[in-house]
């Protein structure tokens, strides 16, 4: 079967010269695709020109139509969540509006609602703080948020930018136990971006290593695992 | 007693109005981050158009409908034209387009109606029910229209998705991209709206301060006050704050410094919000954890 997601010799960047040059990547339908890379690599700029929140030029094809010139919210109509660095909350707003917000593209329906229910399933702790504030939320909360708002868009393609960054331990392993459990549903594929490459790769099919805005590895996570340079870099052993 | 009472239920009256002129301000405001200066004078020239209608032989309220329609459409329009090509640029940039709008929109009706004092038709009966002693027709009317509209655009933002989506757009505009949100579309639909209630503004006042290129001068420093005083980001505090300055401007004015000075009120107002409590009496410190 053919990818859900191909990015053909993108480049990219912000104002003149490049952040991106000839990248290629590809994310399996049902797939997980991790991509690895240091501090300033290139992995939030790959991200953002997946959504068209940056100008790009190459050739990205989103499940058979090409997204490359398109403008974000145009993209987002198409099925792809983009769960932002930052996590793009909208501070002043409560939880539950961040939730209905994910699910603005998608009529109002019985099937709406029970996704209300699904997220508030993956993340209690959403629920207990359903009216409040989302800007009072924890650093951990915000980011079940951000992925709970883009999994009410019912995406085919999801992007995640270091779900794990700055958080406790066990928040992380809550959050991967999620994405586990998106995976096995096989109803979107996941595009992640992570510094936490032992974890990355454990949930990945696909994994690629970006430097300095290039591709310069790609190919099933044990592949990276093997490779001795990549081992001592970005796992630590 | 009475004429206390008088005092407190006219300054309710006047206070609704500048109210939804100051929440006009607060929806542009939350959208740009910007006080919009040309409010004022938009609003008055939806009551020239209204009374172009009116003489024309329009009955009064087909004339309201039509002059909101009208309003909201070169509300967004105006967004389109003239802010979208300085949205990126300097908060100073965005200003002075602001001002150029307010002197331009102006003298443009000067121009075409002159700076003859005209007279406003008022929909409602001079008689009021309670006894003219206590509150007049008008004002009792200007109650009701100032309440529907707060109650009307409360609905409209807090359960429909179109007013989530732009009070998203108001907080996170590159989250509401992501999400799907129109972004320029949301503008220019908050434009036109805020066009349409400074549109009612206007029209609610012109029977009393009466209809000339500068009525609204007055009315929009009242609404600056009433806006800061609500907190400059909270729509119901706009409103109550309107109410707030209305009453104190008449009772001040009434009672202890008299009319000549009553401008001084909304000045005094402006500079002792700003020192002594920035965010307004509801005014939210948005907290954020990272």
């Amino acid at each position: 079967m053919s990818d859900l997601l191909a990015v053909r010799s993108l480049f990219a960047g912000y104002g003149r010269g490049n952040v991106l040059s000839d990248v290629t990547l590809e994310v399996a339908r049902g797939g997980v695709t991790v991509v690895l890379g240091a501090n300033g690599a290139g992995k939030t700029t790959l991200l953002r020109a997946i959504s068209g929140m940056i100008a790009r030029r190459g050739a990205i094809t989103l499940d058979g139509a090409r997204i490359e010139s398109m403008p974000s919210e145009r993209i987002a109509q198409k099925g792809l969540a983009h769960v932002p660095d930052g996590r793009g909350t909208f501070a002043a707003l409560t939880t539950e509006e961040n939730l209905r917000l994910g699910a603005y593209t998608r009529p109002r329906s019985a099937e709406l609602e029970r996704d209300f229910e699904r997220v508030y399933g993956f993340f209690p702790r959403l629920a207990e703080r359903r009216r409040q504030q989302a800007g009072t939320l924890s650093g951990g909360e915000q980011q079940m948020l951000a992925i709970g708002r883009a999994l009410m868009l019912r995406p085919k393609l999801l992007m995640l930018d270091e779900p794990s960054f700055g958080l406790a331990p066990l928040v992380i392993d809550e959050i991967f136990r999620i994405l586990e459990r998106i995976k096995a549903e096989q109803e979107s594929s996941v595009l992640l971006v992570e510094q936490n490459a032992t974890l990355a790769l454990d949930l990945a099919d696909r994994a690629c290593l970006l430097e300095t805005g290039c591709v310069v590895r790609s190919g099933p996570p044990d592949d990276l695992r093997r490779d001795d340079a990549i081992r001592r870099a970005y796992l630590g052993y | 007693m009475d004429a206390f009472l008088h005092q407190i239920l006219s300054g309710l009256a006047s206070g609704g109005i500048y109210g939804s002129l100051a929440l006009a301000l607060v929806m542009i405001f939350q959208a740009t981050h910007l006080v919009n200066f040309a409010q004022g004078e938009l609003a008055m020239c939806s009551t020239y158009l209204a009374w172009t209608l009116v003489r024309a032989g329009c009955p009064y309220w087909v004339a309201f409908v039509a002059t909101l329609v009208i309003s909201f459409l070169a509300g967004a329009a105006i967004e389109r034209c003239v802010i979208r090509p300085v949205e990126d640029k300097p908060a100073l940039a965005v200003v002075l387009v602001f001002i150029g709008l307010m002197l331009i929109l102006n003298s443009v009706a000067g121009w075409i109606f002159g700076y003859t004092v005209k007279t406003f038709p008022s929909p409602f009966s001079d008689r009021s029910p309670f006894g003219n002693a206590f509150i007049a027709g008008h004002e009792l009317g200007i109650m009701a229209v100032v309440a529907a509209l707060v109650g009307l655009l409360y609905v409209f933002f807090r359960y429909t998705t179109l007013g989530l989506a732009m009070r998203a757009v108001a907080v996170n505009p590159e989250s509401s991209r992501l999400v799907g949100i129109h972004v320029g579309r949301m503008l220019a639909l908050g434009w036109g709206l805020s066009a349409a209630v400074g549109a009612v503004a206007g029209m609610m006042i012109a029977p009393v301060v009466f209809l000339d290129p500068n009525m609204m001068s007055g009315v929009l420093l009242y609404a600056f006050a009433a806006a800061l005083l609500g907190g400059i980001d909270s729509p119901g505090g706009a409103v109550i704050g309107g109410l707030l300055v209305g009453v104190l401007e008449n009772l001040l004015g009434a009672y202890v410094i008299g009319t000549e000075l009553k401008l001084t009120v909304a000045l005094l107002l402006i500079v002792g919000v700003l020192v002594v409590r920035p965010t307004g009496l509801f005014g939210k410190v948005v907290v954020t954890r990272v």
